[in-house]
């Protein structure tokens, strides 16, 4: 990774009169777009010759850290290792240059690739069926819920309108419902982080008749197993109400336990966590949504195709490699992975919730808050020593939230490496804090101002060279 | 241990010690037990890398990738060599959403690209960090509309949009409770007339595609003007490469233009990944969904970007956010953004007029085999719809055989084509050799 920031911009190298394309000669005679078709001016889109652009994003590439760089512990993300062999696969041009509308006698294999996932999908789960349709997690939440809301509706039911969220839930959660016309009704963590099930029944004999649902994460956003599952399950269905199962924290169950078996009807999978394919700095994720026998005939026009058809294809390889044996591995090294961090780390970070974890857990920042040094600055610092920082002040169930996820992929000795990182900064917090709270250091660039950003927006190269004359 | 697990024995032990365990099955300690699987997967075994392959190559061949002249939103364009080589990068690929500014600079830095292009092509103020595709791109402009109007509840829908992106607009208006109307089409085009009829205080938004479902580039001038009549938004979808050459939405006076950026040398791929874009007039920036990158500087001084105006995402506003989107389309955009530097101002502007003339070349030659007709009287860009005089279903089913995917039958005698820069004169002759037997 870059320590001296690459900072151009490609319009910024941009010279009129060179190009980086080459096309063939017009064969086709005189056919010119008729000028009451044409825009008045042409699109100001930059002018480089081919070694330009790729020196450009290979530097820019380098101001970058990703999973293949080092350890990625960020909580809820599960940043796992993106194997080789999906990318080959998912490039291979017997599935790169098909149209998604050819004739099906075309497109077999295609077709033969994601009945494969789906029925992998369905044993690891428990679940009866699955559409590939939603492009990302949360677009699976949304399309899970209309699936929840059509099974409702389908039955006359229309009232129900509510979907219980726990107060731990990702803020994904609740907009969900926001977009499928639904509204929210927090339930209460009790101490131990787990759903008050004591709450649960309150809220069930209050509003009864208005749930369509419960989502949960299991294990939850704290990392921990709800193991009042069975009751909560039973509580909700005897309400009339569906189960939702989000899958953004899979990982740790593969080889321990199938949502479908805890009772879910409804869920969603990010493949792009537990199923191994790239982030992508923020996407193409894929959001597959399985559901009970008897919801797939609810499953909604969520988009026109296949979904991401080439990070099913991705997963495909994923499961494949790994075979039935050592998938159900991938939960149990996960948290024992997490479990040592957090035993290695818990005498000077502060475990609010004590006890085994699952894929991650959450510290509320240092146990010695006397210094001032905050989880930003642990985060900021952790970037110094050539980490990613973990995910932080979320949830929103402490003030100094750090939440912590090392994957099944990380050795022992990257970890080891981790842990004393860890604890070197929070004696740095007591003999040295400015230089924490001044981190990063050794990044290409040091902390940005957020406020000057939002308070008055430059969001293209147009707005920047305006605001500079 | 399997070679994506780096625990030996001896890292078990220890780590069994640390925690306190004497066995992985105790991790799950308070798991209940009747939840517990016990069972074995119903999956094959484990395979090499070299069965992998295998498994791909077998899947592959039986696919068959056709010469394309099929649009219907999806267009088999170009894509540079240099775009794949340089989105492998695995600091690109293998990271997160940039939340950490100052080691994701390099995502951050081609998404400010990426938006500084989108609002050169839509000649809007305004681009979000991108989104699924164009179909769901679209529907979020509906609820957008929805949200920045005052207690207006339906939105209106020419009938020359894609039937693809009208089914996905219409699952969530459903589910978000906005009625949709339907404008509809004489002769293949939005008719104005009849728009300004439906149009009333109770209308949020208005949404046309340009060039419309039937590839035909619509006259929208007054459209704009009637809708802000009545305090409606323009939305308009366009096929995001047209723009280089074609009236932009900002010139036909949209509020919010959105589309899918496939045609910005994206493969096909059998209908994903694809990026979707949205971009907007600086009025609405707000009401915006997405992520949205932004200028700022460091506390060194540098000129950094970073992702702002996040008080309208959903991890702070929570069911009172814009949108529940919490990702963007990252490498997709990243692709689209390379493209879009590498062909530059004269590239893109090429391939559109080789794809006009291409699907014009092949459109006369095609009615002068006497069996084709044009059935709409209107200008189009690079795809038209024909009415064939034979068994539509026997063509495309010669074409097939014959390697070409032979446009899209929308009826029992109307077949749509397109043309894009890749298609030679050679296969353009050939397809009308074999259409006019």
């Amino acid at each position: 990774m870059n320590n001296r920031l690459y900072g151009n911009l490609i319009f910024e190298l941009s010279q009129e009169g060179r190009s980086g394309y080459s096309l063939p000669k017009n064969q086709f005679g005189s056919y010119e777009v008729p000028a009451s078709m044409r825009r008045k001016e042409d699109a100001a889109l930059p002018e480089c010759d081919e070694m330009t652009v790729v020196r450009h994003y290979t530097n820019l590439s380098a101001n970058n850290f990703g999973v293949d760089n080092g350890f990625y512990p960020l909580g809820s993300c599960t940043m796992k290792y993106n194997p080789k062999i999906n990318e080959e696969v998912a490039a291979l041009p017997q599935f790169a240059g098909l149209h998604p509308l050819q004739p099906a006698e075309t497109v077999q294999g295609a077709e033969e690739v994601c009945r494969q996932l789906c029925q992998s999908l369905c044993e690891l789960t428990g679940l009866y069926a699955f559409t590939l349709k939603p492009f990302a997690g949360a677009h699976g939440e949304l399309t899970g819920l209309m699936v929840i809301r059509k099974y409702h509706e389908s039955r006359g039911d229309e009232a129900r309108r509510l979907v219980i969220v726990p107060d731990s839930a990702h803020g994904t959660n609740p907009a969900s419902a926001a977009v499928c016309g639904l509204d929210i009704v927090e339930v209460k963590s009790l101490s131990d982080g787990t759903v008050d099930v004591e709450a649960l029944k309150e809220l069930l004999a209050q509003h009864g008749s208005e749930i369509a649902a419960m989502m949960m994460t299991n294990p939850n956003t704290l990392g921990l197993f709800e193991k009042q599952i069975p009751e909560i399950e039973k509580l909700v269905h005897a309400a009339g109400g569906l189960m939702y199962y989000d899958g953004a924290n899979l990982n740790p169950m593969l080889g321990a336990a199938r949502p479908g078996d805890m009772g879910f009807d409804v869920m969603h999978i990010n493949l792009h966590k537990t199923f191994s394919t790239p982030h992508g700095g923020g996407g193409p994720g894929a959001g597959p949504v399985g559901v009970r026998k008897g919801l797939e005939p609810f499953f909604p026009e969520v988009s026109p195709y296949h979904g991401n058809f080439t990070v099913a294809m991705r997963a495909l390889a994923y499961i494949r490699s790994l075979g039935r044996e050592n998938i159900k591995l991938v939960g149990p090294l996960a948290t024992l992975n997490a479990n040592y961090i957090k035993e290695s780390l818990k005498d000077v970070y502060e475990l609010p919730i004590d006890g085994l974890c699952k894929h991650e857990f959450v510290f509320d920042g240092l146990k010695d808050k006397s210094t001032g040094v905050t989880t930003m600055d642990v985060a900021k610092r952790l970037l110094d020593y050539g980490y990613h920082a973990p995910t932080i002040y979320f949830p929103l169930l402490f003030h100094e939230s750090l939440m912590i996820e090392p994957t099944e992929n990380e050795s022992k000795e990257t970890i080891d490496g981790f842990i004393c990182v860890m604890r070197k900064i929070a004696g740095e917090a007591k003999t040295n804090p400015d230089e924490v709270k001044s981190a990063p250091h050794l990044t290409p660039i040091g902390r940005v101002d957020d406020v000057l950003a939002a308070k008055h927006p430059v969001v293209t190269y147009k707005q920047m060279v305006n605001d500079n004359n | 241990m399997f070679k994506y697990f780096p625990h030996t024995d001896a890292d078990l032990q220890t780590m069994f010690r640390k925690v306190g365990i004497k066995s992985l099955d105790d991790l799950y300690a308070e798991v209940p037990e009747q939840i517990r699987f016990r069972g074995e997967y119903q999956l094959p075994e484990e395979m090499s890398e070299i069965e992998v392959r295998q498994l791909f190559d077998k899947l592959g061949a039986q696919n068959k990738p056709l010469t394309c002249f099929a649009g219907a939103g999806v267009y088999d364009h170009y894509t540079p060599s240099a775009i794949p080589q340089l989105l492998s990068r695995s600091e690109f690929l293998t990271s997160y959403t940039p939340y950490q500014a100052e080691i994701s600079q390099g995502t951050l830095h081609y998404i400010f690209e990426y938006q500084s292009m989108m609002t050169e092509l839509t000649g809007m103020d305004i681009s979000n960090a991108s989104m699924y595709d164009g179909t769901t791109a679209t529907a979020e402009a509906v609820m957008m509309a929805v949200a920045a109007g005052k207690k207006q509840n339906k939105v209106l829908v020419s009938e020359t949009v894609d039937p693809k992106t009208l089914a996905v607009v219409k699952t969530y208006a459903h589910f978000h409770g906005i009625e949709i109307e339907m404008v509809p089409a004489k002769d293949g085009v939005t008719d104005l007339s009849t728009l300004n009829s439906q149009l009333s205080a109770d209308v949020a938004g208005v949404l046309v595609q340009q060039p419309n479902f039937y590839g035909i580039v619509e006259d929208y001038a007054g459209f704009a003007d009637a809708c802000h009549n009545q305090k409606s938004l323009f939305i308009m979808n366009s096929v995001a490469a047209d723009l280089a050459i074609l009236k932009t939405p900002c010139e036909w006076g949209a509020d919010i233009a959105v589309g899918d950026g496939q045609s910005l040398g994206i493969p096909m791929q059998w209908g994903g990944p694809y990026v979707g874009y949205m971009c907007c007039t600086e009025k609405l920036i707000r009401k915006m969904p997405g992520r949205i990158v932004g200028m700022t500087q460091d506390n060194r001084g540098l000129r950094a970007f970073v992702l702002t105006l996040q008080a309208r995402e959903q991890h702070i506003r929570r069911q009172k956010a814009t949108s529940n989107i919490c990702s963007n389309q990252s490498l997709m955009a990243l692709w689209a953004t390379v493209y879009m530097s590498l062909m530059g101002k004269q590239g893109l502007k090429e391939a559109a007029e080789l794809s006009y003339a291409g699907a014009h070349y092949l459109c006369d030659e095609l009615l002068k085999t006497g069996k084709f007709s044009l059935v709409y009287n209107h200008p189009f860009f690079n795809e038209f719809v024909v009415r064939y005089s034979g068994d539509v279903d026997a063509l495309q089913k010669r074409l097939t055989d014959n390697g070409i995917f032979g446009g899209i039958k929308l009826d029992a005698e109307k077949l749509m084509f397109a043309v894009t820069e890749k298609r030679t004169k050679e296969e353009i002759d050939n397809l009308v050799k074999l259409a006019a037997l």
